[in-house]
């Protein structure tokens, strides 16, 4: 289970997170987005999930209306290589500050790929769940203070 | 049934020794740790002549090739003939496929599977999709002609053919128009529509083509009157445990889920006016084998039983060739682990032997890279060695159900059909499987026990070697995942693609596909018109998205 007081204790988010968790591409295996979904929510926190096969433009509309904090893209099959792609439309859409993470299958080679486009955290196969929810609440105070920053 | 009738035990002293040696374990703390399976039977430390006697023996197991098939279901089983060695491969363009396939053909795999792109899943040509994604798992196959290529010099007439298919179909009506090119009669042509199960798409892996629900189920049906009328080699049905499993089902559960489908589809067939004894024997199954071991051997002895019972008593065929619960299994992708990536050899090892034992027709063994990416070449050889070793080296065909008899086998495999019929039930009480699935009874079941497995890894319930336990430190960048194929290879697909689409008679395909739209709207055999649309010249894109437009777009049922 969860230790709650110690997820809850890293981050002093108020209101809590925000995030999608979703799916864009061509692949429909979604064990993965369910779970980290589910997980999340029994956090705290407020998610967005999707049905797999999500265009990039309608994740960047869904991450503008919902006010999103972080995008949480899942790739089981090779679905990450459209993440570059999905980077660019936020920071061309002004939602730059909204923190993207994927988990799933990354091969070694396309880290590099993902983390110079801008993503923010790779998680693979094993990453512990509570782990995952503590780096979500530290991405969220990061996408809260560049907005705050971009305002003043 | 697994208790022992009056008077059939025990033998003089069996109560006295029982109790000196459960005194003597209950003394050993350090073992009695209390153990639940997957499907959440409690295991205990012994089993003896109390938990399995014996004295049903003819009911419960019979002999190998007899009702109900708990010890196989033909006479001679592997002792007779191997299990096929049906490893998945697709990947790039229709030469690359073609070049792996004959490689691991030459290096004993006896049967040929195709995984297309997963823009074909999704029911789209190459030209439809981003082109980041073409064929980086699955090969890219829109036409026949691109079936031509990727078949070339392959003898079709010799080998079966798992075609991962998703409806409408439309591989498999390639795979028919080149065997007419090559002059070999339909009736030469033997296999299996893999993924026909339209279910299992919708609630669990949605690799479907975004086809309206009941759209989905009329196709699939005739389908299978299509291949009872055309095919008498080919299975048009593969009911798909896999993909539920996969997406987090328990062993029992996804034994369940898919009984209830076949059933449901069973009784779609009947409703059709279809005899029992036409159809039942072309229906196979596909499971995924999961690491836990001696209940995943207890699935299959028990869904063999299940669905041997249903289809003599409930769907009442007569032939006893309809009541063979026939499967190909899959070593479980989600129990591998990225962390210390070669462990995952021991793994499908494991697994694999659990799918053999438990009485599988056709195997495919993992590569152990798959963590990474699409299997290497190298890992895909090693897959199927670990295959030959086991049968002959190992020696594990030798004798029938080698686990047949034993007490903690029995009493699980009756303890497994339980969970499995409860779990029936339950859909059944929701009007069916597609009524489960349409309320959303099997989606909720499936997660919970996802979450459920998670969180048992999490708190180290359940060890998983270096990933909760056993971990060391290491640099993943020294595996090599598979590279993507070569975008030079792609483009000139495209363009291939293209130059197909102005070559053929325009005229013809409009017309094709004309005659599948009214089948559509009307009564008309709509797998029949998807052979002459693609023999026409019509491509996958085309065809799914006529029957798109007549029989609705349809989304995944997912429940989070």
């Amino acid at each position: 289970m969860p230790d709650r007081s110690r997820i809850a204790a890293a981050g002093s988010a108020n209101p809590p997170p925000k995030v999608i968790v979703t799916k864009v591409g061509l692949d429909g295996h979604d064990r993965g987005s369910r779970v980290i979904a589910a997980f999340l929510r029994d956090s705290g926190m407020e998610v967005v999930y999707t049905p797999p096969w999500q265009g990039i433009p309608a994740v960047v509309k869904l991450a503008i209306e919902e006010d999103a904090d972080v995008i949480g893209i899942s790739s089981l099959a090779t679905d990450h290589l459209l993440v570059p792609k999905l980077m660019a439309a936020l920071h061309g859409a002004g939602a730059g500050d909204v923190q993207v993470v994927v988990g799933g299958i990354v091969p070694p080679g396309d880290e590099r790929l993902l983390l110079d486009a801008g993503v923010a955290r790779i998680f693979h196969p094993g990453a512990p769940l509570e782990e995952i929810a503590l780096e979500i609440r530290g991405l969220t105070a990061k996408a809260r203070g560049l907005r705050t920053g971009a305002r003043t | 049934m697994n208790k022992p009738a009056p008077g059939a035990l025990p033998h003089a002293g069996f109560e006295q020794a029982d109790q000196r040696w459960r005194a003597a374990f209950d003394a050993t703390p350090a073992v009695a740790k209390r153990v639940v399976n997957r499907s959440g039977i409690e295991i205990k430390p012994l089993y003896s002549p109390r938990d399995w006697s014996g004295v049903n023996f003819l009911d419960e197991l019979g002999f190998p090739g007899e009702y109900p098939y708990t010890r196989g279901i033909y006479a001679s089983m592997h002792r007779g003939r191997s299990w096929t060695q049906r490893q998945l491969i697709g990947l790039g363009v229709p030469e690359d496929y073609n070049a792996r396939l004959r490689d691991i053909l030459a290096h004993g795999a006896t049967a040929i599977s195709l995984i297309p792109c997963n823009s074909v899943f999704r029911g789209y040509d190459a030209d439809q999709v981003e082109v980041e994604l073409l064929g980086t798992c699955g090969t890219v196959i829109n036409t026949v002609e691109d079936m031509e290529r990727a078949l070339e010099g392959v003898p079709l007439e010799r080998l079966s053919c798992a075609l991962n298919d998703p409806s409408p179909f439309t591989l498999l009506a390639m795979l028919l128009a080149v065997a007419r090119r090559r002059a070999i009669p339909w009736s030469q042509i033997a296999g299996t529509s893999n993924q026909s199960d339209c279910i299992s798409h919708y609630v669990a892996n949605h690799m479907f083509f975004r086809l309206a629900l009941p759209g989905a189920r009329r196709i699939l049906v005739d389908h299978v009157a299509f291949a009872n009328r055309h095919l008498p080699g080919w299975n048009p049905l593969s009911v798909v445990g896999q993909h539920m499993q996969q997406a987090g089902a328990t062993p029992a559960e996804a034994m369940a889920f898919t009984l209830s489908s076949a059933l449901q589809y069973a009784e779609d067939c009947l409703a059709r006016g279809m005899d029992p004894d036409s159809f039942l024997p072309r229906f196979t199954f596909f499971f995924d084998i999961s690491i836990s071991f001696f209940e995943e051997v207890a699935k299959f002895r028990a869904g063999r039983r299940i669905w041997a019972r249903l289809c003599r008593k409930r769907l009442a065929a007569r032939n006893p060739g309809s009541w063979r619960f026939k499967f190909h299994a899959q070593t479980s992708g989600v129990d591998l682990t990225r962390q210390q990536p070669l462990n995952n050899l021991a793994r499908v090892t494991a697994q694999a032997i659990a799918g053999i034992f438990g009485g599988l027709q056709s195997l495919h063994t993992d590569g152990y890279d798959e963590v990474f990416s699409v299997p290497s070449a190298e890992a895909a050889r090693m897959a199927v060695a670990t295959q030959n070793i086991l049968r002959e080296e190992a020696h594990l065909t030798d004798v029938i159900d080698p686990l047949g008899g034993s007490y903690y086998v029995e009493a699980l495999t009756g303890e497994m059909e339980r969970r499995i019929e409860e779990a029936m039930a339950v859909i059944e009480a929701a009007g069916g499987m597609y009524a489960a699935v349409e309320k959303g009874v099997v989606q909720r079941m499936i997660g919970d026990s996802a979450l459920a497995f998670q969180k048992g890894v999490e708190s180290g319930e359940q060890t998983v070697v270096g990933v909760n336990a056993y971990r060391i430190d290491e640099d993943a960048a020294q595996y090599r995942a598979l590279g993507y194929p070569d975008r030079r290879r792609i483009e000139a697909q495209l363009v291939r693609l293209a130059e197909f689409k102005a070559r053929r008679s325009g005229q013809a395909v409009e017309r094709a596909l004309g005659e599948l739209g009214r089948a559509a709207q009307g009564g008309g055999n709509l797998f029949a018109q998807v052979v002459e649309a693609i023999e026409a010249g019509a491509t996958h894109g085309e065809v799914c998205a006529r029957l798109r437009r007549e029989l609705g777009f349809g989304q995944p049922l997912t429940v989070v």
